[in-house]
């Protein structure tokens, strides 16, 4: 097996003779071997971590038209270094009356929560971590534990907005986990398979978004909500709540929830590209080697980033009532519906050619997009309609 | 000993350690957030005998919902997050009773099992495990009466929930 086609088995054997050579135990080098390869991803990682703080405030100053950081190096490309410092030399703090060990526990549970989801993602056909069988789980899994340090945070504070913003960020997280889970469920059903590889070797001959287009927009909406970000970022609301849960912390504790979301948004990018962009995959370039699927699937999660940016800077905060209507009462509803209709259709069309199969996922797709929306416009219209009734009243008896 | 046992050993001691913290703080929150420790000690239990999806499940449910509810509910009902008072009632001894009773019956059917000392099959690469607990929960000659029983169960939990919660205008 050539360096070229499977880099990551080739450097490791390497590494393992070279480490029992030296007359290490087998199983021990075995497992210092691993342990190697998983701090490398986390190092990596982290790394582009680093460069999302440059990308996410460049891009934000393109959409709301101006420059950005452009002082420290080429495109201001150092000033990401610059804020690390500056975050790492700031002085700690903690609350009075803060719970030290949840205080201080809650950053490092919100990143490992962002890192242990890329244990099961899938950069190249032969590069993952674990080849796990309920690999799409997992993320929600890993979302349940970003859910804890965010109440752990918001409790531990000592601060009466901490723990507004950690019940709202709560709040949104388990309402929008259950649309998400719906649609984790579709390619699931589309590959037959819980497992990501299987999910993106699936999406051979065509992507999984010209199957259920309607499903990849909720799972982006319910990733938007999970992330925390505008339009649903009203965990943070700087105009009602200062910070939200992460008022009180200062330096590098507020960076890791910081660089833990961006790196968050850039997962989510990912999982989507994974759900229902193909992966790394990019019309059999991906079989070349690993050295352009990784690129592929990095450009591809890059993008899904790219849109979530742009919504978070083009739409404002909506009101937590409405978001939580928006998700009880049109979302889930919605999510069940099309879960049902593509799961019937996937049994029906079992024997049809491929061409009727996408055709009419396609279209059940649009059609339960149009019913929902219009079945919403007629609801709205009627609540509508009565407020102005009641305002009309009102003002009648009022004169 | 094999690193499968040392793991084994460390969870173990790791999630009874937590389960007792759970009964023993003062802080209910702390109990929340032991508690949750322990889940996951059952959940890193759960993946060393191979069967990862009751442990994602685990983490999932246990974890992502119940614990969160219980910390929600905590939050909601308590105005002072701290126990006082004695942690023990006149009926302690009872109570230790039967919990050594039944460490002891435990204790005596599971030397007696036999199975208990066998090493773990291997399953074979390509077994489908996720796909065989499906198919078994849904057949009838497996398990499709308990699951439908608990299905009709938490949906019965639920109609009661919400006419509970329901607000008559």
């Amino acid at each position: 097996m050539s360096f070229w086609i499977n880099p990551l088995k080739v450097a490791a054997d390497w590494l393992e003779g070279l480490l029992t050579g030296w007359g290490l135990d087998p199983t021990l080098a075995h497992v210092l071997v691993a342990f190697l390869g998983v701090m490398l991803l986390i190092v990596i990682l982290m790394v582009i971590d680093i460069f999302l703080v440059w990308i996410e405030r460049k891009t934000v100053a393109r959409f709301q038209d101006r420059l950005g950081p452009n002082r420290l190096g080429p495109f201001g490309l150092i000033q990401p270094f610059a804020d690390i410092i500056k975050l790492i030399i700031k002085e700690d703090t903690t609350p009075g009356g803060a719970d030290k060990v949840v205080y201080n526990l809650a950053p490092i549970l919100s990143m490992m929560s962002v890192l242990v989801v890329w244990a099961v993602v899938p950069l190249a056909p032969v590069m993952l971590g674990v080849d796990l069988n309920v690999g799409v789980l997992f993320l929600i899994a890993a979302g349940a534990i970003g859910t804890l340090s965010i109440i752990m945070a918001g409790w531990s504070s000592n601060n009466k907005f901490a723990l507004i913003g950690g019940f709202r960020q709560v709040a949104v997280m388990v309402a929008f986990e259950i649309p998400m889970l719906t649609m984790l469920m579709i390619p699931t059903i589309l590959a037959g398979s819980m497992n990501m590889n299987d999910i993106i070797q699936a999406q051979g001959g065509r992507w999984f978004f010209l199957l259920s287009p309607l499903g990849a927009l909720i799972f982006l909406i319910a990733a938007i909500a999970e992330l925390g970000r505008a339009p649903f970022d009203l965990a943070e609301g700087e105009s009602e709540l200062v910070a939200g849960f992460n008022i009180e912390y200062s330096g590098m504790k507020f960076g890791m929830f910081y660089a833990g979301e961006l790196l968050h948004a850039m997962t989510f990018g990912g999982i989507w590209a994974i759900l229902f962009f193909g992966g790394y995959r990019f019309f059999g370039l991906e079989l070349v080697s690993p050295f352009l699927a990784i690129p592929i699937f990095l450009a591809k999660a890059l993008i899904g980033y790219w849109i979530i940016m742009w919504v978070k800077y083009t739409m404002m905060r909506i009101r937590i009532d409405q978001m939580l209507i928006f998700n009880w009462v049109f979302l889930t509803p919605l999510s069940f519906v099309l879960l049902m209709v593509t799961a019937l259709l996937n049994v029906l069309l079992r024997d049809a050619s491929t061409w009727v199969y996408a055709v009419s996922m396609f279209a059940s797709n649009l059609l339960v997009g149009w019913i929902a929306l219009e079945v919403a416009r007629s609801m709205s219209k009627k609540e509508r309609t009565k407020g102005e009734g009641n305002s009309l009243s009102l003002r009648r008896g009022v004169g | 000993m094999s690193a499968e046992q040392i793991i084994f050993l460390v969870v173990g001691v790791f999630t009874l350690l937590a389960g007792l913290m759970v009964v023993t703080t003062r802080n209910l929150i702390h109990a929340a957030l032991w508690l949750v420790a322990t889940l996951f000690g059952v959940a890193v239990l759960y993946t060393l005998l191979n069967a990862g999806f009751m442990a994602v499940v685990q983490v999932v449910v246990y974890i992502g919902a119940i614990a969160i509810l219980f910390i929600f509910a905590v939050m909601l009902t308590r105005r002072d997050l701290r126990d006082r008072g004695p942690q023990m009632n006149r009926n302690w001894w009872a109570g230790a009773l039967i919990a050594l009773l039944t460490f002891a019956g435990l204790f005596f059917l599971l030397s007696g099992w036999g199975s208990a000392s066998r090493v773990a099959g291997v399953i074979p690469s390509g077994f489908d495990a996720v796909g065989q607990l499906g198919e078994q929960l849904v057949s009838p000659q497996a398990y499709v009466l308990p699951f439908e029983v608990a299905s009709v169960l938490l949906v019965a939990a639920m109609v009661g929930a919400v006419y509970t919660a329901f607000n008559r205008k």
